[in-house]
């Protein structure tokens, strides 16, 4: 549904996306994560075509940003970071022109608006000026307006930004409702939130892309080697290194922490083996008292930073930001 | 066409959905009303005058009134036009809303008609207040309405022509009160260039001359429609409006 060919974005000196390519299925969604100022945004400008590549290919539903705009703008639907209101407008007068400027026929209008606002959950405040709702309401009527034709794509940039946490879980819930007949893509810098709502992830850091699979699938290749915490006391942490380094399917033992006679050793093994009752026979066999004893997961949080910081220092980005 | 409409009404209701097209007809009104009052105030202290010196023959209404209100008004259209044109672009651009615009299916010269369509109808909105006014001489005279009516096409045209370089000056910012002043500056200079004309002959007064917006617009308010007045109010609505749309393709690439 969209592909992203070598795609290259460079501002007066500094490049915000650098030679991305990806590919999105139909009815899949992707989440686009990354630090701030990681060039989110401006692949997702790229993509809605409000501004063009420096070099590379985009294209939605085969037709291409640069040359077929209009048909892109068609199957579009974009929430930017701040939804577009008008703040004089009422939610419904919003909603009717939005419809209208997406090309949706006179005679639908009426009940295309009725049914999103039913649906974003924005039918109460039709009759409300859009300068006096709530964070929350905002970012629903945004989303509206995003859907509102019906597009096949979605793209919605940090759709749940700024909302308090019953807001997030329902906005996130709205997404996961439309999946299915939107193919989607949303960004967002917040973890959980692509662990929740994202089939896949494609991280991107500095404008280039670090990581792209299931969500799944990424959680489980970084927390392949399973890592498995054990603290035990009664011996010379080098004795019991040694001890643990000769169970079978061990990897690694590294000393994490001594203190008061305990040793705490995290013990890395291959995948699919489960290493942790071998362990514990091995320190029960010495006779050691075994004080804790589990496995640490990685969360995607964790595989987040160890990709995005392992190009050095993950605070200098800011630069790489849309103007 | 319906996408131009759209954004007309959108534009439209905008401008009366906040108090900005409420205080231009008021200060128009007055402002207006004043020059009116004025003007209907010394013909008729002029015509006594020439009543009780023995001339009988009718004083002129169109000559004496109208052509001198409706030169009043192409100058008042120098300071007003700039608070109708200030907003169009700059204000989407600094609430966003401008990223609603140019990733919807709708070209960009159709926003940039819709916009300006819709100023042009705040500004009639403003003529029609004048019209107002106007009605009390058909009331208790016989001007002729032909020359008026050639007068307000003119200032249509000029209000054309300065809300499409207003649309372009509005493009260029994110902040209404510096694209209003430039506009502003912009009109002032386009009615004062005129003034060189008066005493040099070089070719560059010359040139200066014919750009001038007010030259162009005192034979309208003779009742004279010249091609060549229209030509120069034409083409400055259709260089605005093309260098917007080049304005805004090059927001893009620059964004």
């Amino acid at each position: 549904m969209i592909r992203v060919e070598n795609l290259t974005k460079r501002y007066d000196r500094n490049v915000a996306v650098n030679d991305i390519s990806f590919e999105v299925g139909k009815g899949q969604i992707v989440g686009f994560l990354g630090p701030n100022g990681a060039g989110k945004t401006t692949t997702m400008r790229i993509l809605t075509c409000f501004m063009p590549p420096t070099a590379g290919k985009a294209s939605v539903a085969a037709f291409d940003v640069l040359e077929q705009p209009l048909e892109v703008k068609r199957r579009i639907g974009y929430l930017p970071e701040t939804p577009p209101l008008y703040p004089e407008m009422e939610v419904h007068e919003y909603l009717t022109f939005v419809a209208r400027l997406k090309g949706v026929p006179n005679a639908e209008l009426r009940r295309r608006v009725a049914e999103v606002s039913e649906r974003c959950a924005i039918a109460d405040v039709s009759k409300k000026l859009i300068s006096k709702l709530s964070k929350g309401y905002r970012q629903r009527v945004g989303l509206a307006q995003a859907i509102l034709h019906n597009p096949d794509v979605l793209i919605l940039d940090e759709p749940t930004a700024g909302l308090d946490p019953k807001q997030i879980h329902e906005t996130r819930q709205l997404i996961r409702s439309l999946a299915g007949e939107h193919t989607i893509i949303l960004s967002t810098h917040i973890l959980p939130e692509v662990e929740q709502t994202c089939d896949h992830v494609i991280i991107i850091s500095k404008g280039r892309i670090v990581a792209q699979d299931t969500v799944d699938n990424l959680t489980s290749r970084l927390r392949g080697q399973e890592a498995v915490l054990v603290t035990v006391g009664g011996a010379g942490a080098d004795e019991i290194r040694g001890a643990l380094q000769s169970v079978q399917g061990v990897s690694r033992v590294t000393l994490r922490d001594s203190r008061n006679g305990l040793h705490s050793f995290e013990v890395e093994s291959s995948p699919g083996q489960n290493v942790r009752a071998p362990l514990a026979r091995r320190v029960v066999e010495n006779g050691w008292p075994l004080h804790e004893l589990r496995s640490i997961a990685m969360s995607l949080e964790e595989v987040f930073l160890e990709l995005t910081a392992s190009e050095k220092g993950g605070e200098a980005e800011a630069k790489g930001e849309r103007q | 066409m319906r996408n131009i409409w759209t954004i007309c009404r959108k534009e439209l209701k905008s401008y009366f959905a906040s108090p900005i097209a409420y205080l231009l007809l008021a200060m128009y009104a007055t402002i207006f009303g004043f020059f009116f009052w004025n003007a209907v105030g010394y013909f008729v202290n002029i015509s006594m005058q020439s009543t009780m010196m023995g001339r009988s023959f009718p004083m002129d209404v169109n000559e004496m009134i109208i052509r001198p209100l409706l030169m009043n008004t192409s100058v008042i259209g120098l300071f007003l036009i700039p608070l109708i044109s200030m907003r169009l672009f700059a204000e989407e651009k600094r609430t966003g809303t401008i990223e609603l615009l140019m990733t919807s299916p709708v070209r960009d010269m159709e926003v940039i008609m819709g916009k300006w369509l819709a100023a042009l109808i705040l500004y009639s909105c403003l003529l029609g207040i004048s019209l107002l006014d106007m009605g009390f001489l058909f009331a208790y005279g016989k001007p002729d309405w032909r020359p008026m009516l050639v007068g307000y096409l003119g200032l249509l045209l000029q209000a054309g022509g300065l809300l499409a370089i207003g649309a372009l000056i509005s493009t260029t910012t994110r902040n209404q009160i510096i694209a209003g002043a430039v506009t502003f500056g912009v009109c002032l200079l386009l009615w004062v260039f005129e003034w060189v004309a008066g005493y040099e002959t070089a070719t560059w007064a010359t040139v200066m001359g014919y750009m001038s917006v007010v030259r162009h617009y005192e034979p309208f308010s003779k009742g004279v429609m010249d091609s060549k007045d229209a030509v120069y109010f034409l083409s400055l609505i259709f260089l605005g409006i093309f260098l917007t749309s080049r304005s805004l393709e090059s927001l893009r690439w620059r964004a």
